[in-house]
């Protein structure tokens, strides 16, 4: 053991600090942000539920929604795409330093977040809700992400980029531009500013990044993800580089113009709400490209499925990934958002993709990493890890079910008129007639946060009786054959 | 809607841009290989060393059977 330690110490080691720091707040902050959720879920059975007008539940959505985007989802994609990056290059990383600087900057924004969401300070545009020097330090930060990440690939020992990092590498840059376009705002005070943009404008602007933040945070990086720890965990090639490449290609290409779907029936121009149309049917090609590309890889394997269960989050994260990116097309359709636009089905079909496919793929790769970052040759308790598989499942899949139910019943009782042209049920009705399915998506967030303080509890065994691995070495690429 | 004359222009600069890095990365070799960089990240082992007194994953290949999931 020594000697092995010696010969390592003599080179270049990968850089994990980072990447763990990362991984554990991933587990931490998806509590906290799916926590919240559960609280809002309760508030719509039980409107009373909590205190003071900072608890209620306008404040705390935004803050679920941040939450779980930016602090869960955010570090996981942090973390993996620093681990992935280094090893599928062959590199450390470039710049370290400024990757505890990213690290710690973007455990103040989430800090900052959660103070002043409650506090009512928002800019009002769902997702980018962030006050103005919130917003000037994400993008701070995203700046030196991309100089690390961009600096790591130029620095690589390969010649080739693993598939991997393009798709992270355009999550980088697509969110930055979007940040950019939609946070612009005019500052009057410290805590409030005013849209560059105005009225239907402003809409547009931020439904186009809307959709693109779905479309490069919740997809493109995740894919990312999925093409490195999918391999890795299965121990098998991804079913097709070839079609890796080319479903990236066509999803860089053909994204940007979904957004105006968010905006169907509104003060839109008609023309440009089918454009959007258009482009959200477009894009079920390259989604299941990298649906099918994921799963495949089981191909010939499947028995891997019967006692591996991150296996079993990775490959279930990628059916609700095809689930929800038909769904989506879908519903972009205008006559089916004419049903379904406003209702709790839109709000299914956002936890199918979150829950479902983001969560479950980050819980998956956090999985793949925390025996890698602290020594370890598996998880404290794989038995666990496999609970949480059936809770997170279960709960999911009452969450989108009782949801598709409540949806579609709302968009009917809405549209229904009496012969004399009179609306049959009035909105208050409708909201009765919701409870019982309200009361079934609050068990579904519960069994899914059961889940993931399992996994904490999993976590913090398995670092306790681990060391934390600072003297990984730096491989030589392995050679064309 | 003056603001697509903003996203549309940005659109096609975007598009122009893509297309650049698309060139690039046919020029520069990078889809000459289609087939060897999914088997190469599968030999990069990644597993940990075993700290004391735990059994220790082995390192020299990524054969399945070896995998500590697997019983």
């Amino acid at each position: 053991m020594r000697e092995v330690n010696t010969i390592m110490q003599s080179q270049a080691t990968y850089d994990y600090k980072v990447v763990r720091q990362f991984a554990v707040m991933t587990v931490i902050w998806g509590i906290v942000g799916m926590l919240v959720g559960v609280i809002i879920a309760a508030q719509l059975v039980w409107p009373d539920l909590l205190p003071f007008e900072w608890l209620s539940y306008g404040r705390l959505r935004p803050l679920h929604t941040n939450a779980v985007i930016f602090a869960f989802g955010g570090s996981a994609l942090f973390a993996t795409s620093f681990y992935v990056v280094q090893r599928t290059c062959h590199t450390s990383l470039f710049l370290p330093g400024l990757a505890t600087f990213i690290f710690w900057g973007w455990q103040i924004v989430i800090v900052l977040a959660a103070i002043t969401l409650p506090l009512g300070f928002t800019q009002g545009k769902e997702y980018a809700e962030l006050e103005w020097p919130i917003d000037i330090l994400i993008t701070v930060i995203w700046v030196a992400y991309a100089i690390v990440f961009f600096g790591t690939i130029g620095i690589r020992k390969t010649p080739h980029i693993y598939v991997a990092n393009w798709f992270y590498g355009a999550f980088i840059i697509a969110v930055a531009l979007l940040h950019i376009f939609n946070s612009a705002a005019i500052p009057v005070t410290l805590t409030k500013s005013y849209s560059a943009y105005a009225g239907v404008q402003d809409a547009m602007i931020q439904w186009w990044y809307g959709h693109n933040a779905v479309g490069f945070f919740l997809t493109a990086a995740f894919l990312g993800m999925m093409y490195y720890f999918v391999p890795k965990q299965a121990e098998r090639p991804i079913y097709s580089y070839r079609l890796s490449v080319v479903h990236f290609w066509a999803l860089v290409f053909t994204y940007m113009w979904a957004g105006p779907h968010h905006l169907h029936y509104t003060a839109l121009p008609d023309w440009t709400q089918s454009i959007g149309m258009v482009f959200s049917l477009i894009l079920l090609a390259p989604s299941w490209g990298g649906m099918i590309n994921g799963i495949m890889t089981l191909s010939g394997a499947w028995h891997k499925l019967r006692d591996d269960p991150i296996l079993k989050f990775m490959i279930v994260s990628l059916s609700f990934y095809g689930m929800s990116t038909f769904e989506g097309p879908m519903m972009s359709i205008k006559t089916v958002n004419a049903l379904s636009h406003y209702t709790d089905w839109t709000v299914g079909h956002v936890h199918s993709g979150a829950l479902g496919w983001v969560a479950m793929i980050s819980i998956g790769s956090i999985y793949y990493l925390i025996p890698r970052l602290f020594g370890k040759a598996q998880m404290y308790s794989v038995g666990l890890i496999n609970v949480h598989f059936w809770l997170a499942t279960l709960g999911t899949v009452l969450y989108i079910a009782a949801l598709w139910i409540s949806g579609v019943m709302q968009g009917l009782m809405w549209r229904a008129t009496n012969a004399d042209g009179t609306l049959t049920y009035s909105f208050v009705e409708s909201v009765k007639a919701s409870y019982p399915f309200w009361t079934i998506r609050v068990v579904g967030g519960v069994l899914f946060l059961t889940g993931m303080l399992l996994m904490a509890y999993n976590m913090f065994k398995t670092i306790a009786s681990g060391r934390a691995v600072d003297d990984a070495p730096v491989l030589v690429p392995a050679h064309a054959h | 809607m003056e603001s697509l004359y903003l996203l549309i222009p940005f659109s096609v600069v975007l598009v122009f841009v893509i297309g650049v890095i698309f060139w690039w990365s046919l020029k520069s070799g990078q889809m000459d290989d289609l087939e060897g960089p999914a088997y190469r990240v599968l030999m990069d082992d990644d597993r940990a060393t075993a700290t004391p007194g735990e059994q220790a994953p082995s390192n020299e290949s990524v054969d399945a059977d070896q995998s500590p999931l697997n019983k």
